[in-house]
């Protein structure tokens, strides 16, 4: 057993648990709910156990490092904090449908990660500029941030679904009528920022020291940077729009999307349709 | 309610919605600098663009747009509002901080939503005893007065998270401040002390050093105050041919003493007197550094050549030269020697370079050592801010753990005589996590009924 074998198997868990969850959506039919948690559960386990793996097979090879370090990594890691994320928020909040809005993220990072043309899956060694400590936290911190997004994103989706629906008074037949109750939603909507926020700002400040250790600016206004700090000035606003103006429902829900779009082009868009610094992403 | 408040001009900069305004604002114009490549020579705009819209960019700073006019103006401005903002509202939060919370009307508490109703088969001062201690028990210290018809007990927890959104809102300024602290720019034009905060870097070839470097943007010559010697420069790879490793030996000297040796490395900079010094390039040459030592003389003697050139140490007696090269990549593995000690015929052998050889003639042993010379590329920088930037990062962090994760809570209890029982209104508030709260209340009263 290798960790790419583990990651196929995670992939797979992750799929069947986003269907999972999709038909419990669909059917209400809580033995769903019950097999989705599981799969995505056995996943992250999986999961976990392939990302130690991988980080061992690194030590086999001669070049040990913590598998955070490209762009096939960090999507693995990502569909992980995703995952790790969403299950704390089920089993916290008892809100299992959103999972039906949050675990296709997962699958489809894991899944884009093993079959996208021009991601590289090797195990490669760290350049010079990479092997700093700053980094690994830079990453950790970023990409819990990150799998909160996601999910706040997932549930602004959900929110809106709700709330048409609810307008046009189907709420209690159709499909909707498994989700939480609007007011529910936009609670979790509103913590799920707050605790990416936290992240996304220790991120960027670890991202900074480490800039600074290696080439002596902490900011330079590459774009990766850049649009990072673009994100976190999105989030700022939604806070201050919701606790100091009273900002909740539908607005709220459609900047958690805005804000995820946000988190996506600085992670993606970046590394594909602009030119700075972070190359490493794009490997 | 104040005189403040009534001016404009200060309630323009106190509102939240300007401070909304100015996040969207700003997040949107810092798209700007991601599209248009930035600091590109004005050529490039010209071709990119076209000279109209060139011209117009440049009018507006475009090319440099984190550093025009509008840009900082814009963080001045959020900065101004900042604190307006908060200067407007300190004072509420020091009121409520500072509240005498002994006072608050006895209807008041029957009217939260956080309360509970409990009777004590005790005496009132037995019952205030227990009550007290219970909640001492719980890390609720209260204090206590007695008011028409009973008593009141008061406790609270965590009044001074009232300042974590200000602590947050601080930092933002701390860390700007350590950005115009440090900013070459502020040091160049408005200190007229270059050297007070720059960013700047200096090619040292090996065995060579530099009391000054360049500065970025202007070219300027800047002096270091100190001598920095570069010792040595070397390059390992992985076996795929990945480099691994740039690493620097460099020697400081200070007032003609050296005052240290360390190697400098990515991610492994070197600070002296305010001044970091960073692994950033290096650039081989073709000369070599070449070391020979007559080992039945002992004589030594280390030099920098050329390659192809016939060498003439007569005080070791040996003539030499490099007559070849094997190169992998920019760096050269290995050299070919001509080498003669005027005895016999002269030897021609391959050496690695790096490692040292030994050369048997006629007239003893030598020993031979070569290595391609390079030069170190030093990014060099002075930043005095940094520091405010680091603590105004943790107070961030700190901040917004405090901000959002811990609330000001408070409990009264107020304790009345009924038929020689006690009656016990128990109520509480908190401005945060009240779901949170309300259970942590329960249990309490919980535990109060039960003991
Ligand atoms: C991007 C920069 C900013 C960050 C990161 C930030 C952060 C915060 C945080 C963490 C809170 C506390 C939220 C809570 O209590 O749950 C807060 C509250 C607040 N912020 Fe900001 N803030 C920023 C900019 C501003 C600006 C420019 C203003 C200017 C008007 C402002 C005005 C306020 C106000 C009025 C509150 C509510 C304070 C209260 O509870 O009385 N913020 N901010």
């Amino acid at each position: 057993m290798n960790s790419s074998q583990l990651f196929g198997i995670t992939t797979l868990a992750y799929l069947l648990s986003s269907a999972f969850y999709l038909a419990l959506f669909v059917f209400k039919n809580k033995n769903l709910g019950t097999v989705a948690s599981l799969l995505a559960i056995l996943g992250v386990l999986v999961q976990t156990a392939a990302l130690g793996l991988r980080w061992h097979e690194s030590y086999q090879i001669g070049i040990g490092h913590a598998p955070l370090t490209n762009m096939y990594e960090s999507l693995v890691f990502f569909a992980w904090c995703t995952t790790l994320f969403y299950l704390f928020m089920e089993f916290k909040f008892k809100a299992k449908v959103v999972g039906a809005f949050v675990m296709p993220f997962a699958f489809v990072a894991m899944a884009y990660a093993s079959f996208a043309k021009g991601i590289n899956q090797e195990i490669s060694p760290l350049i010079p500029a990479l092997q700093s400590n700053w980094l690994i936290a830079h990453v950790i911190t970023c990409f819990i941030g990150y799998g909160a997004f996601a999910a706040a994103g997932g549930l602004g989706m959900m929110y809106l679904l709700k709330k048409r629906a609810n307008t046009r008074n189907l709420s209690r037949e159709t499909l909707t009528g498994s989700l939480p109750e609007l007011k529910v939603i936009d609670d979790l909507i509103y913590k799920t920022i707050v605790f990416g926020f936290m992240w996304l700002s220790a991120g960027i400040i670890t991202g900074a020291i480490w800039a600074n250790e290696a080439w002596g600016t902490y900011w330079s206004w590459d774009p990766k940077e850049t649009w990072s700090i673009i994100t976190w000035f999105l989030y700022a606003s939604t806070l201050h729009a919701r606790f100091t103006r009273g900002w909740s429902g539908s607005r709220i829900a459609w900047l958690a999307i805005i804000g995820f779009i946000a988190v996506f082009f600085t992670y993606f868009g970046v590394n594909y349709l602009l030119s700075g610094l972070h190359s490493y992403g794009a490997s | 309610m104040t005189k403040k408040k009534k001016n404009p001009v200060w309630a323009f900069f106190a509102s939240v919605k300007l401070a909304l305004f100015l996040l969207f604002v700003l997040a949107g114009t810092s798209i700007i600098g991601t599209v248009v490549p930035q600091n590109e020579p004005a050529q490039f705009y010209i071709r990119q663009y076209g000279p109209n819209m060139a011209a117009f960019m440049q009018r507006l700073g475009v090319p440099d747009m984190y550093n025009s006019w509008w840009f900082l103006g814009l963080l001045g401005l959020f900065c101004l509002n900042l604190i307006i903002c908060s200067l407007e509202r300190i004072p509420r939060a020091w009121r409520l901080v500072t509240k005498d919370n002994l006072a608050t009307p006895v209807d008041r508490l029957r009217k939260m939503g956080i309360r509970k109703q409990i009777v004590l088969d005790q005496s009132l001062p037995e019952a205030t005893e227990n009550i007290a201690g219970h909640l001492a028990g719980h890390g609720w210290k209260t204090d206590r007065r007695s008011v028409a018809e009973g008593i009141l007990l008061f406790a609270q927890k965590g009044a001074w998270t009232r300042f974590g959104v200000y602590i947050v809102h601080t930092s933002i300024l701390v860390i700007l401040l350590g950005a115009i602290i440090g900013s070459p720019a502020v040091a160049r034009k408005i200190l007229k002390n270059p050297q007070i905060a720059f960013k700047g870097s200096i090619m040292i070839p090996e065995s060579r050093e530099t009391d000054y470097v360049w500065a970025f943007q202007t070219g300027e010559k800047i002096d270091l105050g100190f001598t920095i010697r570069c010792d040595f420069f070397t390059i390992e790879y992985y076996a795929n041919g990945m480099p691994k490793t740039y690493l620097s030996k460099v020697t400081v000297i200070d007032h003609g003493k050296e005052v240290l040796t360390t190697d400098l490395k990515v991610n492994k900079p070197l600070t002296y007197k305010g001044v970091t010094f960073y692994q950033s390039s290096y650039q081989p040459y073709p000369d070599f550094i070449v070391t020979l030592k007559n080992e039945t003389t002992g004589a030594t003697r280390t030099s920098i050549i050329p390659a192809g050139k016939q060498i003439k140490w007569p005080d070791l007696g040996a003539s030499f030269g490099i007559i070849n090269r094997e190169t992998f990549g920019e760096v050269v593995r290995r050299v070919k020697i001509w080498f003669t000690d005027h005895k016999d015929k002269p030897s021609i052998f391959w050496i690695h370079t790096g490692r040292e050889a030994v050369i048997e003639r006629p007239s003893g042993n030598f020993s031979l050592m070569t290595k391609q010379l390079y030069a170190t590329g030093l990014q060099v920088t002075k930043d005095p801010g940094v520091w405010f930037v680091y603590i105004g990062c943790g107070m961030m962090l700190l901040g917004l753990l405090v901000a959002f994760f811990m609330s000001h809570r408070k409990v009264w209890a107020f304790l009345r005589e009924e038929d020689g029982k006690t009656v016990v209104l128990l109520a509480g508030s908190a401005n945060k996590n009240k779901l949170g709260f309300e259970k942590r209340f329960s249990s309490l009263v919980e535990s109060l009924r039960n003991g």
